[in-house]
């Protein structure tokens, strides 16, 4: 017995130095393998970075050229919109006014239905409606922006013209509830996680005392989840500042520097879809100027879009 | 001990139990305006624009004359779009995934990878479609073409697939993982005999979700010059001769549904209403059911989780 | 087998503030509690115990129906609060008045992310509360009761999270007690605190118990013998010994709380 080992051993050994050359062989090709496999996936994370890269880019790149024609302080002060007329002007405002009209009032309609439907959501509802409601609010959130645009020309500016006979049929009031009903599934969602993430003990503590759902809700929950909340809010405002279609559809075309919502005005979208449908040569300083409005389109997303996610993050250390 | 803080603790009770009634109606009210509106247009789109649909609105091009028009080259035009941004979108939303899950380190980079992530999830559609007109159209000289539109949307739902890959991803447990590693097999050979064949339920959900939205975006191809009026259909990509394949027609201009519609809606006049509704319902019958699948898809996902 | 064998009057409280009668709960079709009549007595201080899993914690939450929060939840037998002898879980009794009456203290401390006075304002506020001197004076009371108000005085409006584990179990109790409940429950209130923290509240239970009549379920044996007048030991759901704490911890009459209390098992 102890022979065969010894033999057993010995032709192990005369098989190693072979056996070991390729096990090394085998092992750096996997290794390459590995290697490369690493680096294709690594290779397609770096799209986003370079889709941001890209995005900014651009939007500088033309913009520069836009800014080379039109002074800063013309941008930001002159009232008027024309780039496209003989006697062009290149103030930026109407198109913000019409920006933040539109998204106010949307705001206005998503906030508080939001924040309601939310609370009810987390702290009032049965399982079972909830259930239901969540994949229901899912499919509100999945129609295509371009078919809300034909329901607020369509549907929602003629129901508003039984109110206001004087409406006219494109106005930023139609527009905005629509563009209000559009992300409340998005403010809901984002704050129910919120309140859902308070925990369970502090419920307990304040149903302890004798506090109602209500109380608990409002005094306990609300409160913990605050910042959550307003993440949803901004992040909330962040869609409703670049929303497109409604606002192209329904709003009007016209750059009008008006805080009016009953009005008809463009918004920064609304212009750089118009200028799009049109034939604009390439260079010229109206296809510029549909960048600079995307630039500052793109500041003001970004911006809301940070301040959101550092608030999200920030809750979400808090539990 | 001493006498209760408020002397009628049951008026008390009562007075807070009307206020929390008062707050449930106006919570069912706040859910029932969002399934109302869901409803409404939904009846509205059918409504005006049920009567329109027939094999003549399908096999239509768009016509001066509402009647006639319709929208064969829109669905072709949405359907060789979705293709590009499926097989150019998913591989690399899905490799990005498995990159930020199971590969990244903590390092500055992955965290600048993550953050644009998340940014570009918020980026408004139409900007996306100011970077490929920057760069698709005019430097990369692609043209107004269904390539750049398949790219444009790929780019658009990269974020969608990215998160929603990393979510299904991460719900497989370390254990089965480790289980893997144990038996000699590599880290590739433990993604794709394990990790990605167990989460490909929710890999599919997200694949689902990101289709179902660049099928309904308008604002950026509108951006990079889609036409509301093609009178023709692309290049066959099959041919009668060899190579049989051909690839002309990424390169030929397009329309899509949602432009098609858009084009209807903002017509002035109310003739084409009723195109426009008929299109609604079809782009509205889609998205709601790849939506509905991906719903169902998650939900007995869920319901199967055993670990 | 809930006949408690009682031979000696003194084995049974003198004055009640609460007791259980024929208790048994459900969590859907499991059933947790069996059967279960304890009483409590007024001005002393119950002790709750066994292993883990016993359902002690889920007798303590029935005081203030704390189970109603959850669906599938089913109570069957009563609780009799004195002095009206109202059975507390009455299906026409709002658990939202139980709570009014019946105060409690958590496992882990959870303090509201608020200052802390409005932590000890809370319970006074979602009374209706609101004239800023009858506040004032409650939070004081209560602080002081808790003998926490020396050490938050100047600080009363910090937030609470900003406090030591233990200052803010002290400061849940001060929550608890601000409302002047007939009871207070407590469940395994030192559980998460380090012994100095859980001497400081043993002592204070002790202050306390002259003012409000405590139930508290304690992880801990020693705890129990050294803070609690009454003892009842749990186990499986079931009761299996009720007495003063004296005699449960010195001659238990049964042989499984005799090896519960020795170590043997649990």
């Amino acid at each position: 017995m102890s022979k065969s080992i010894v033999a057993g051993q010995e032709a192990i050994r005369i098989k190693k130095p072979d056996a070991r050359v390729e096990a090394a062989a085998r092992r750096r090709g996997r290794q390459r393998r590995e290697r490369v496999i690493k680096g294709g996936l690594f290779f397609a994370a770096l799209i986003s970075v370079a889709a941001t890269v890209t995005i900014i880019a651009v939007l500088l790149s033309e913009s520069i050229g836009f800014f080379r024609t039109v002074p800063l302080t013309d941008f930001f002060t002159d009232t008027l919109w024309t780039p496209l007329f003989a006697d062009p002007h290149y103030g930026i405002l109407p198109l913000l006014a019409g920006t933040l009209v539109t998204s106010g009032v949307g705001l206005l309609v998503a906030i508080p239905l939001g924040t309601v439907a939310a609370i009810y959501l987390s702290e009032f509802s049965s399982s079972r409606l909830r259930e239901v409601m969540k994949p229901v609010l899912e499919l509100l959130g999945a129609v295509p922006t371009v078919v809300y645009g034909y329901f607020a020309l369509v549907v929602v500016t003629p129901s508003l013209q039984l109110l206001w006979p004087d409406l006219p049929g494109f106005n930023m009031l139609g527009p905005g509830i629509v563009i209000g009903i559009m992300i409340m599934p998005f403010v809901i969602s984002l704050s129910e996680d919120a309140m859902r993430a308070v925990p369970m003990v502090l419920r307990e503590g304040s149903y302890a005392m004798g506090a109602t759902r209500l109380q608990t809700a409002w005094r306990v929950v609300v409160p913990a989840a605050t910042s959550g909340i307003v993440a949803a809010y901004v992040l909330g405002i962040s869609r409703a500042v670049g929303e497109t279609m409604v606002v192209a559809i329904a709003a009007g075309q016209n750059p009008n520097l008006t805080w009016n919502p009953l009005e008809p005005a463009a918004t920064i979208t609304a212009y750089i879809v118009q200028v799009a449908l049109g034939d604009l040569p390439h260079g010229s300083i109206g296809y510029q100027s549909i960048f600079a409005a995307g630039l500052v389109l793109a500041v003001m997303t970004f911006a809301f879009n940070i301040l959101g996610h550092i608030m999200r993050k920030r809750f979400r250390e808090v539990y | 001990m001493s006498a209760q803080s408020s002397p009628h603790p049951h008026a008390s009770i009562a007075r807070r139990k009307i206020a929390e009634a008062l707050f449930k109606v106006l919570g069912l009210c706040s859910l029932a305006i969002a399934v109302g509106t869901l409803v409404l247009l939904f009846g509205a789109l059918l409504f005006e624009g049920i009567t329109r649909i027939d094999w003549q609105f399908l096999m239509s091009y768009p016509s001066r004359h509402a009647a006639q028009a319709g929208i064969l080259s829109a669905w072709v035009g949405s359907t060789l779009i979705m293709l590009v941004t499926a097989v150019v979108g998913i591989p690399l939303g899905v490799a990005a995934a498995i990159y930020l899950e199971e590969y990244a380190r903590k390092t500055w980079m992955t965290e600048l990878i993550e953050v644009t992530v998340t940014n570009l999830a918020g980026v408004p559609s139409i900007i996306y479609g100011l970077l490929a007109l920057g760069l698709f159209v005019y430097i990369m000289g692609l043209g107004e073409s269904i390539l750049v539109a398949g790219l444009t949307l790929a780019l658009l739902t990269l974020p969608v697939v990215i998160v929603t890959t990393r979510e299904a991803i991460r719900a497989i447990p370390v254990e089965i993982r480790e289980a893997a590693y144990a038996l000699g097999a590599t880290k590739w050979q433990t993604l794709t005999h394990h990790v990605l064949p167990y989460s490909v339920a929710g890999i599919l959900t997200g694949i689902i979700l990101a289709l179902s939205r660049a099928i309904g975006e308008t604002a950026p191809l509108v951006t990079i010059g889609a036409l509301t009026f093609i009178a023709f259909l692309p290049p066959a990509p099959v041919t009668t001769h060899p190579p049989y394949l051909s690839f002309d027609w990424l390169l030929s201009p397009f329309t899509v549904m949602p432009i098609q519609m858009f084009g209807w809606v903002s017509r002035p006049g109310e003739d084409f209403i009723g195109n426009a509704a008929a299109a609604g319902v079809l782009l509205v019958g889609m998205t709601l059911t790849m939506n509905g699948v991906a719903i169902y898809l998650r939900y007995r996902m869920r319901k199967q989780v055993s670990w | 087998m809930n006949q408690l064998d009682s031979p000696h009057p003194q084995d049974w409280p003198k004055s009640l503030k609460a007791e259980t009668r024929a208790l048994s709960f459900s969590y859907g079709s499991r059933l947790a509690l069996k059967n279960l009549s304890i009483p409590v007595s007024e001005y002393q201080i119950t002790a709750l115990i066994g292993p883990s899993g016993c359902g002690k914690s889920t007798f303590l939450r029935c005081f203030n129906r704390m189970h109603d929060l959850y669906d599938g939840n089913r109570y069957e037998g009563e609780i009799l609060l004195y002095p009206d002898s109202r059975n507390i879980l009455a299906s026409e009794v709002d658990p939202i008045e139980v709570r009014m009456r019946v105060a409690m203290v958590f496992q882990k401390p959870n303090p509201f992310p608020k200052s802390i006075y409005e932590n000890v304002a809370y319970g006074l506020r979602v009374r209706g509360t609101t004239e800023r001197q009858v506040l004032d004076e409650k939070v004081e009371q209560a602080l002081r009761s808790a003998a926490l108000w020396d050490e938050v005085k100047d600080r009363l409006p910090a937030r609470a999270t900003s406090l030591s584990g233990g200052q803010q179990q002290r400061l849940c109790i001060a929550r608890a007690l601000a409302t002047d409940p007939e009871m207070l429950l407590l469940d395994e209130p030192t559980s998460a605190l380090d012994p100095m923290a859980t001497a400081s509240i043993e002592e204070l239970l002790l202050d306390l118990k002259s003012r409000v009549t405590i139930l508290m379920v304690t992880h801990n044996m020693q705890q129990a013998a050294r803070v609690s007048d009454w003892t009842a030991f749990m186990y499986l759901g079931e009761l299996v010994e009720f007495g003063l704490t004296k005699q449960l911890f010195t001659t238990p009459s049964k042989k499984q709380t005799e090896d519960y209390i020795t170590g043997r098992f649990g």
